[in-house]
């Protein structure tokens, strides 16, 4: 889609009408994920075509300083193609393998994780393994954080490197509710007595399918049956509640559940704008970013509920047949440092939530975290200690396609 | 060289559209090859019959396809009748040209933006009128029934229509006959429908088609203002068109067929309506009273091209606060500030689609030109009168775009080629021909043959006489051709969608997958910049002779 | 200076069988033969014949000579034959010149001279850049002449080039235009239903019926 810095318009005719769509000019390179000065070398030059979901603008802006930073410093061209959700992405890749194209991939390096993750790496689709040999892998202190190379209970067996955290949270405006409800079961409760105050994304978008798993996982008080791929039988157990749950919830909810919005990004609006009182994000400091740039009145407040939430990582990963491995991995190793991380978790810029482990860094590099925690509108940290796990990456599309079925067509 | 052209336009006009539409059928029946199908089978129907609220979905865009140009027609008529010759009557035909450059998705985005509980309109009149502090919780764009589309589209078909109108009316003698029926007693409004509407309604039939299968198959606008539990055929067929999971393609292909049949069935049950209407009619024109609803009709048609305009520049109100509005709490009336801060944002976004944007619609526009600048001259040097090509001209426009775009891209990927930037080029001239065509055509055909005749006695050749002297003296509607193809270009969202597969960005296809997400304020933006560039040709063609011929006293009359 | 000769023989124009015109003549150098009849008996249609774009829907006989060679079988612009329509019909986004310069052919040396000579021999010198919307009738019907002038024809044809030009206007120019064409060498056809104008071209006359 809509690339980073478009080539003058000159060199773009002639590369149109001149040049054959089908050029290929790089060759076939060892790669040598040890040696690192190696790769740096290799990656002189190269373009990465990096695919990564293209819905929220403080990102592309993100990247865009990342691409500049790339030029000036590794001479390499990151290219930021925007995808409305990753499993396009996959398609492709799966598309390209299935013509036999197994070393011009169009696709250097992509944001993934659960189950687009899970069926690249069972299909043998990505490059790898390579991201534990990052000079800044360290820096997640993976033994710690096991999350680091576990993604939605699958192993990442080092084939991709983590890029944010995210976690559920849910944000409520506190000139219309001062005491928000703190479990599921007390959000159907309080939307009863208060129709209209609340909705969630229309699944398959991904904030909308998370609040279904968080929903099932509070509702089944998370039974095991979600940790293991998914059956029809367990389906078919675990979720009757669940739809008894939101078949009750609906009729309450904005618009009496007849429309549901789009996007984490139309659900803010619909509080920016007092038709909601109550919304979910999966980036921690998504409600105090908007309070800052005004899209949100400032008596917003975000926090966690009680018995916990999802939280995940997401990852980077190189395709198998990825024309640019070297610059891709120089560029996921970037991605990785104390500047790019401290960068992107700065409200003013990306506003995400670093995976490097803070407490082990030394006191001026942790200083550069340091523009987040004690906002008034963000949850704290104790209470975003408190994760649940994310269920088997087979439940989603499961999740989904039956909410599809229910509640499609009203 | 000259036939050549002429036949290569009839070829470029019939074939891909037909060609498509029946290629469209076949991964619908099992035959895929690029995924390895290649068996006859009926599984998509099934799969598609199956799908959850499909006779909701083909039920709303069956009733859009009816109702918006019934209303639309309806309003037109009205307002010829009750307004031909007044002084409102000068200013809207002044507008409507301009109007119809304002595409779809910028119109339906600015009239969400208009018509939402926490839109512009809700804003103004709380909570100082309604004690509202927080929008209503009301369905309003978007609601089950389509009501937000119907509005939108009939907003945007009624400016269309009455240029239809407007173009065919004086064959008719318009005024002759009024006189006539008024000296018999009838009253003007009732005269115009006795007398001027039914003649004028079968010369605007072909143009009503293509509404109904505007109206029954459009995604952009349902998208922006359609339902959403469930969609509309269309948007649903795109979806799945679009899907990752490459298996949706046979169900996308049966559903496409089933949006054909769908819009055959809008036509089907509109030509029924026709004849009823035209035997209430005949009942009523023999009935010979020549008062009775006169007073309703000239207030409804009075009322209702200013509501249209009113609402349509409500739209546009909608789009320039929101695309300049800092922090802005519902119910205030106006944003607290104002800033640039969303154009500073989206410029970097803004220059890719941009430049794409204007790439395509000069192509395509200036390659239709040419193909019909060949065609009219071939014509008029064989001296034979107007060719037949004029009902395939209409075809793009009277087969849902969504069924012979997806055949067309069917075919590609059987023959292995990439979506790029060529193919969409081609799409856009599909769609840009029939407008540059009715455009240019009676511009050229009127001019003066005595003007060629000159340059012949004077030696000069059929090329010469062409280049130096048909082709300046065409410039003013060369030029408002080219502004009128490339509006419809630039308003183009299916075929850049689906013959770029996404990789080409348009102004109007980043626009459109913005409304899933962004906020109004960059949506605005882009819907901003989306309806400027028509204007820009438009404003070029008013200009440009203008300044060409500045010192040319004898040409600036030359329209 | 022309020296030809302009043949019209067993000329015949009917519309749907039923016959317009029937003429057979000949027109020396310097000569005008004046063709007279009342409106729709095909006077413009025989010049449109002669001239080469006939429509269609007219059937056609005879032959038309120049010089003694059959010009019915070429195109209209290479028929060399000049005609003044009831217009001047100055090319409006062509400057004066840029009209002279239109009819010349395209290897006649030192047009910019031809031009200014021709422009002064017609009484209208410094000319050259003016725009023809701004031209009175008359001067427009003057350089019109010089434009078929220049581009050299074997013959001239006249399709009541006067009828808009008032009564004073009208001799003054009727006259330079027969002087100039006599001058010239060149036969002439005029077409014309006002009396005057055929004494003043002092040639043959044919009346159409």
């Amino acid at each position: 889609m809509a690339q980073l810095r478009p080539s003058s318009p000159l060199i773009r005719i002639f590369l149109l009408f001149v040049l054959l769509p089908h050029s290929s000019l790089t060759t076939a390179q060892a790669i040598d994920v040890a040696d690192w000065s190696a790769l740096k070398q290799q990656a002189r030059g190269q373009t990465v075509y990096f695919n990564a979901w293209g819905g929220e603008p403080r990102i592309n802006s993100y990247l865009n300083w990342v691409a500049q930073t790339l030029e000036q410093r590794f001479d390499i061209n990151l290219q930021h193609v925007k995808v409305a959700d990753t499993g396009e992405t996959v398609s492709k890749i799966v598309a390209e393998r299935q013509a036999g194209n197994d070393t011009n991939g169009s696709i250097d390096l992509l944001w993934v994780n659960g189950e687009n993750f899970a069926a690249l790496k069972q299909n043998k689709l990505l490059f790898g393994p390579w991201a534990e040999e990052q000079p800044n892998f360290s820096l997640v202190n993976a033994d710690r954080f096991p999350e680091m190379r576990e993604d939605f209970t699958v192993p990442t067996d080092g084939l991709e490197s983590p890029w944010t955290r995210s976690q559920l949270v849910f944000y409520h405006d506190s000139q219309w509710l001062v005491e928000p409800p703190q479990t599921i079961a007390a959000i159907l409760d309080w939307s009863t007595s208060n129709p209209g105050e609340f909705t969630y994304p229309r699944p398959p978008a991904f904030l909308g399918s998370t609040f279904l798993k968080q929903a099932v996982l509070e509702i089944s008080n998370n039974d095991p049956a979600l940790f293991a791929p998914v059956t029809d039988d367990e389906f078919q157990r675990v979720t009757t509640a669940l739809w008894d749950y939101l078949d009750a919830l609906h009729p309450t909810l904005l618009r009496a559940g007849r429309y549901f919005p789009n996007s984490a990004a139309e659900l803010r609006r619909l509080m920016g704008d007092g038709e909601i009182s109550l919304a979910l994000a999966f980036n921690p400091n998504e409600a105090l970013l908007s309070v800052r740039t005004g899209e949100l009145p400032d008596t917003v407040r975000t926090y966690v509920l009680q018995g916990g939430t999802i939280g995940n990582v997401s990852f980077l990963a190189i395709p198998y047949n990825a024309q640019h491995k070297a610059a891709a991995m120089i560029t996921a190793n970037f991605l990785l440092s104390i500047e790019a991380q401290a960068r992107a978790s700065d409200p003013n810029h990306m506003g995400s939530t670093t995976v490097i482990s803070i407490e082990d860094l030394d006191a001026s590099a942790r200083q550069q975290f340091d523009s987040v925690s004690t906002d008034l509108a963000a949850a704290s940290l104790e209470e975003l200690s408190r994760k649940l796990q994310e269920p088997h990456p087979s439940w989603t599309p499961a999740l989904e396609r039956a909410w599809i079925q229910r509640y499609s067509a009203r | 060289m000259l036939r050549w052209a002429s036949h290569s336009l009839i070829f470029l006009l019939a074939a891909p559209i037909l060609l498509g539409t029946f290629i469209a059928s076949l991964p619908a029946f099992g035959y895929f090859p690029p995924l390895g199908s290649s068996d006859f089978s009926v599984e998509a129907w099934r799969k598609l019959f199956d799908v959850p609220g499909l006779t909701r979905s083909v039920l709303i865009s069956l009733i859009s396809g009816v109702l918006t140009p019934l209303i639309s027609l309806t309003l037109v008529f009205l307002y010829l009748a009750s307004a031909t010759g007044s002084k409102l009557d000068l200013w809207i035909r002044r507008l409507v040209s301009p109007l119809l450059s304002f595409p779809h998705a910028a119109a339906a985005f600015g009239l969400a933006f208009l018509i939402a509980p926490s839109g512009l309109f809700s804003r103004i009149i709380s909570s100082g009128l309604t004690g509202w502090e927080r929008p209503p919780d009301i369905l309003i764009v978007n609601d089950t029934w389509g009501l937000s589309l119907l509005f939108g589209l009939i907003v945007k078909e009624v400016p269309f229509l009455l240029l239809m109108s407007l173009a065919a009316l004086p064959q008719l003698q318009p005024r002759y006959r009024i006189e006539v029926a008024r000296t018999l007693g009838y009253r003007p409004t009732i005269a115009w429908l006795k007398v001027i509407a039914p003649s004028l309604y079968p010369l605007v039939r072909l143009p009503v088609i293509a509404v109904i299968v505007f109206a029954s198959a459009t995604v952009d606008v349902a998208l922006i203002l359609g339902p959403t539990l469930p969609p509309t055929l269309s948007v649903r067929v795109l979806s799945w068109f679009n899907d990752p999971d490459l298996n949706l393609r046979f169900l996308a292909a049966a559903g496409s067929l089933l949006q054909l049949v769908v819009s055959l069935i809008a036509v089907a049950i509109w030509l029924v309506l026709e004849k009823l209407v035209g035997l209430l009619w005949r009942f009523w024109l023999a009935a010979g009273n020549r008062n009775t609803g006169e007073s309703l009709a000239f207030v409804i048609g009075r009322g209702a091209m200013p509501t249209v305009l009113m609402v349509i520049a409500g739209s546009l109100l909608a789009l320039l606060t929101n695309a300049f509005a800092g922090p802005w709490r519902f119910p205030s009336a106006a944003p607290s500030s104002w800033t640039i801060q969303h154009w500073a944002n989206s410029l970097s976004d803004l220059s890719a689609p941009l430049f794409n944007t204007v790439l395509i619609s000069v192509s395509s526009t200036l390659l239709a030109l040419i193909l019909v600048a060949a065609t009219l001259e071939s014509e008029r040097q064989s001296g034979k009168g107007k060719s037949t090509v004029m009902w395939l001209l209409y075809l793009p426009l009277l087969i849902p775009q969504i069924v012979f775009l997806f055949g067309i891209i069917v075919l590609t990927e059987f023959a292995g080629w990439q979506a790029n930037l060529s193919l969409v080029i081609f799409g856009h001239l599909l769609f840009v021909l029939p407008y540059v065509f009715l455009s240019f055509s009676e511009a050229y055909r009127q001019l003066d043959p005595r003007w060629t005749q000159v340059a012949s006695t004077l030696g000069a050749s059929q090329l010469k006489s062409f280049w130096q002297i048909r082709i300046p003296l065409l410039l003013a509607p060369i030029l408002t051709a080219l502004a009128i193809g490339m509006a419809i270009s630039i308003s183009l969202f299916l075929p850049t969608q689906l013959l770029g597969a996404g990789r080409i960005t348009t102004i109007t296809t980043e626009a459109v997958a913005l409304t899933s997400g962004a906020s109004r304020n960059l949506i605005s933006v882009w819907a901003i910049v989306q309806l400027s560039l028509p204007i820009v040709g438009f404003m070029m063609a008013l200009f440009i002779p203008k300044f060409i011929w500045r010192n040319r006293s004898g040409m600036i009359d030359t329209r | 200076m022309s020296n030809s000769v302009l043949d019209l023989k067993d000329v015949r124009l009917s519309l749907t069988g039923k016959q317009l015109l029937e003429i057979d003549c000949s027109v020396g150098p310097g000569e005008i033969l004046t063709v007279m009849g009342p409106s729709g008996s095909g006077k413009s249609s025989l010049l449109a014949y002669i001239a080469g774009f006939l429509a269609p829907v007219f059937e056609s006989s005879g032959s038309v000579l120049v010089n003694g060679v059959d010009i019915c079988s070429l195109a209209a612009e290479n028929r060399r034959i000049g005609l003044l329509f009831q217009d001047p019909l100055l090319f409006p986004h062509l400057s004066v010149a840029g009209n002279l310069r239109f009819a010349m052919l395209s290897n006649a040396k030192q047009k910019s001279q031809a031009i200014s000579e021709g422009l002064n021999d017609i009484g209208l010198a410094g000319f050259d850049d003016r725009d023809p919307g701004t031209l009175s009738g008359g001067q427009a019907s003057r350089i019109a002449l010089l434009r078929l002038l220049l581009s050299g024809p074997n013959a001239v044809l006249l399709d009541e080039p006067f009828s808009k030009l008032d009564t004073q206007l009208r001799e003054e120019t009727r006259t330079l235009v027969f002087d100039k064409l006599r001058a010239s060498g060149l036969p002439t056809i005029l077409v014309t239903h006002d009396q005057a104008d055929a004494e003043q071209a002092g040639g043959e006359i044919r009346t159409l019926l």
